[in-house]
């Protein structure tokens, strides 16, 4: 018999602990926001399959672990990170250990004045105006479950802000390490990027961890574009098999503003990405684009939303995995095209590789359309590798391992390639080709 | 003897496709093999170059003194054979001069030689790239994609340039060509010919067969080899079409 936790009467109860540690902070006006959660919190359930947003996840592993959000100070080396810093080269670094920010990791080059990068807990500290004007407005609590334990627990997370008109050239990469050794740790970053007007910025969210642990991460994103902002987001996962991971992207897109997001991930046993844009405004683009790669007995579920409230807007997302042994895979992807979003381009695909006859990918493109005047497309594909290229690549005197890292190399081409960092695309080539290459 | 054949027999999907094949080829010869659609012409070049998909129920094929049918593709192609295919794949995402990398350095490898470095194999691609005509910009593109028919057999003909093999098997390597591209394939094909190689050109017309001359003709027909003579097979057979080889048999079975 396994024990399953309450794991909403253990929440509840872990707020009072929570509380006590925020000290004089509790008094501040931002924290009528975790208790209006907390008490949120308690009317909502659990997700199960029977909610059609987790039909295809169970959620259920994760209630077998007890997860604190307190523990010790963990040591961690510089060195340690060296390995997850991607043109190992000196950039702008943020780092995160169980989900408390390290000012002595972290190093910022080059940044302009007039640009915060930093730590949600500092800004929460000097009462950030614009912190407080974004936060929650986008990843609203509502119904989401995981989105409202976070906001009752918020601590700390990244927080970028870039005014108007101003550029960020060089990649802003945060770290988020996990490192907990026997203690099963949860951690609930809490993130907040704002890009003014006409400004520009790259930012790398880099979830890591270089041991098999137990572990939980709850992390919230919201992103702001206003307009004639260019925002590229990557966000990468490099996690213990054994970790959960449960995450939420909102992005608010206003006029003629540039999003595009990246995902890319070997999973973990469970995890699930909700990644949702919205057009606020004419004219903006948005790109979500996504690639999984998993073995084991892994979970990963994506779930997106693109949000066509107005005119004259286009995305574009593609969502590719790769499935070995047991795994399972979830693509959940809706584009929503409102009435008076006329002018509208569209475009969806998503395409697995099954390695193996045991891999499920369970596949679900939906297209709602409320205008007429549009073009939409979407798709869904799932296969094998092509048997008649392998064939085709081995009567050339090239054997199966290599054949296979080849074709895999070159599904996973088109993700990688419309990501725009030269160095970056590297560390991910060479991501795959150990993975395939035995 | 470089191949020889002994009353191979194969089948795909439950269907006999190859009924006793007996063939012997030596090194510096070039054979044609020809026969009507449906004879079993391309089955035979792909058996040999050992797709699964074919399950050779009966007969063996001796390469090198080597039980051929025992290697995996792969190793074929290490010890020298080569397919140039009637319908070269399309392989989005993989560059030419990728593939062409990694084929020579596993094919060295399996040999016990040395990899090329990227100098060496540079200069290799260049070279080679001239016997057939094909621009440099090929090299890096993806395999195939949005190349013509004709560029997809001249790049047939390169790969084979640059694996530099012993047996080469050129499937239908003239269907779809326009002339002066037949031309460029043959010149290729026949720049390639030396003393320890040799070369079977299967072909459904003898047109090709004006450029890369063979020293033998083969005519396929349901599956078995109905007749066999030198060059002049082809101009015959040209002439009479294939019904006089049909009829013929027809005869012989009476």
């Amino acid at each position: 018999m396994e024990n399953k936790i309450d794991i909403k009467q253990y929440f509840i109860n872990q707020f009072d602990e929570f509380e006590k540690s925020l000290n004089g902070e509790k008094t501040s006006e931002f924290h009528k926001l975790r208790k209006d959660a907390i008490s949120k919190f308690t009317q909502l359930n659990f997700p199960t399959q029977k909610d059609e947003e987790w039909k295809y996840t169970n959620l259920s592993p994760l209630l077998k672990h007890n997860f604190s959000q307190f523990i010790p100070k963990q040591k961690v080396s510089s060195e340690k990170l060296n390995k997850f810093l991607f043109d190992k080269m000196e950039h702008s670094l943020l780092v995160f250990v169980n989900g408390s920010y390290s000012p002595e990791l972290s190093k910022l080059i080059d940044i302009p004045a007039g640009i915060i990068v930093g730590s949600l807990s500092e800004e929460l500290k000097k009462n950030n105006t614009v912190m407080k004007k974004h936060f929650g407005n986008y990843a609203k609590n509502e119904n989401y479950f995981f989105t409202t334990l976070s906001t009752a627990f918020t601590r700390d997370g990244a927080f970028i802000y870039i005014p108007d008109g101003k550029v960020v050239e060089d990649p802003i990469h945060i770290i988020f390490l996990s490192q907990s050794g026997n203690e099963k740790v949860l951690t609930q970053p809490r993130n907040l990027f704002v890009a003014g007007k006409n400004s520009q910025v790259t930012i790398i969210e880099h979830y890591v961890s270089d041991e098999e642990s137990i572990y939980f991460t709850n992390s919230v994103t919201e992103i702001v574009t206003d307009e004639n902002a260019v925002v590229d987001h990557i966000k990468l996962q490099e996690e213990s098999k054994k970790s959960f991971h449960i995450a939420r992207m909102e992005v608010d897109q206003e006029r003629n503003s540039k999003f595009s997001s990246h995902l890319i991930s070997s999973g973990a046993e469970i995890s699930r990405n909700d990644f949702n844009a919205r057009f606020n405004d004419l004219g903006s683009e948005c790109m979500l684009n996504g690639l999984f790669m998993i073995d084991g007995e892994q979970l990963f579920d994506a779930h997106t939303m693109i949000d066509h409230a107005k005119p004259h807007c286009n995305s574009h997302e593609h969502y590719k995995g790769i499935l070995e042994d047991k795994s399972k895979g979830v693509f959940n992807g809706k584009v929503m095209v409102r009435r008076d979003a006329q002018k509208t381009n569209a475009f969806q695909e998503n395409n697995t590789i099954l390695l193996s006859d045991d891999a499920v990918m369970d596949t679900k493109p939906q297209l709602e359309i409320f205008a007429d005047d549009v073009k939409c497309s979407h798709g869904a594909t799932i296969g094998k590798l092509n048997d008649e290229a392998k064939f085709y690549l081995k009567s050339r005197g090239i054997g199966e391992e290599s054949a296979t890292s080849i074709l895999i190399h070159a599904f996973a081409s088109d993700v990688i390639t419309s990501i725009k960092i030269p160095a970056l695309r590297d560390y991910l080539e060479e991501i795959i080709s150990k993975r395939f290459n035995g | 003897m470089l191949l020889e054949i002994k009353n191979l027999h194969a089948n795909i999907e439950g269907n006999e496709i190859l009924k006793g094949i007996n063939l012997k080829i030596d090194t510096g010869e070039v054979h044609a093999i020809m026969g009507p659609n449906g004879s079993g012409k391309s089955t035979l070049a792909t058996v040999l170059a050992g797709r699964e998909e074919y399950e050779v129920t009966e007969g063996e094929v001796l390469y090198n003194g080597k039980n051929l049918l025992d290697l995996s593709p792969e190793d074929r192609a290490r010890e020298g054979v080569f397919l140039a295919f009637q319908y070269p794949v399309e392989i989005p995402g993989v560059s030419n001069t990728n593939l062409l990398k990694t084929a020579v350095n596993e094919i060295r490898k399996y040999r016990g030689e040395e990899e090329l470095d990227a100098m060496e194999f540079l200069t290799l691609l260049k070279e080679k790239s001239k016997l057939v005509e094909l621009d440099q910009k090929f090299l890096s593109r993806s395999v195939n994609e949005g190349f013509s028919g004709g560029e997809k057999k001249r790049n047939e003909i390169f790969q084979m340039a640059v694996l530099n093999p012993t047996l080469s098997i050129l499937d239908e390597t003239d269907s779809g060509l326009d002339i002066d591209a037949l031309k460029i394939v043959a010149n290729g094909v026949n720049k390639l010919k030396r003393k320890d190689n040799a070369t079977i050109v299967v072909t459904h017309y003898q047109r090709l067969l004006n450029y890369i001359v063979p020293d033998f003709v083969h005519v396929l027909y349901q599956g078995k080899i109905v007749k066999s003579g030198g060059k002049e097979l082809a101009l015959e057979l040209e002439e009479k079409g294939y019904d006089w080889v049909k009829n013929g048999k027809e005869e012989v079975a009476v």
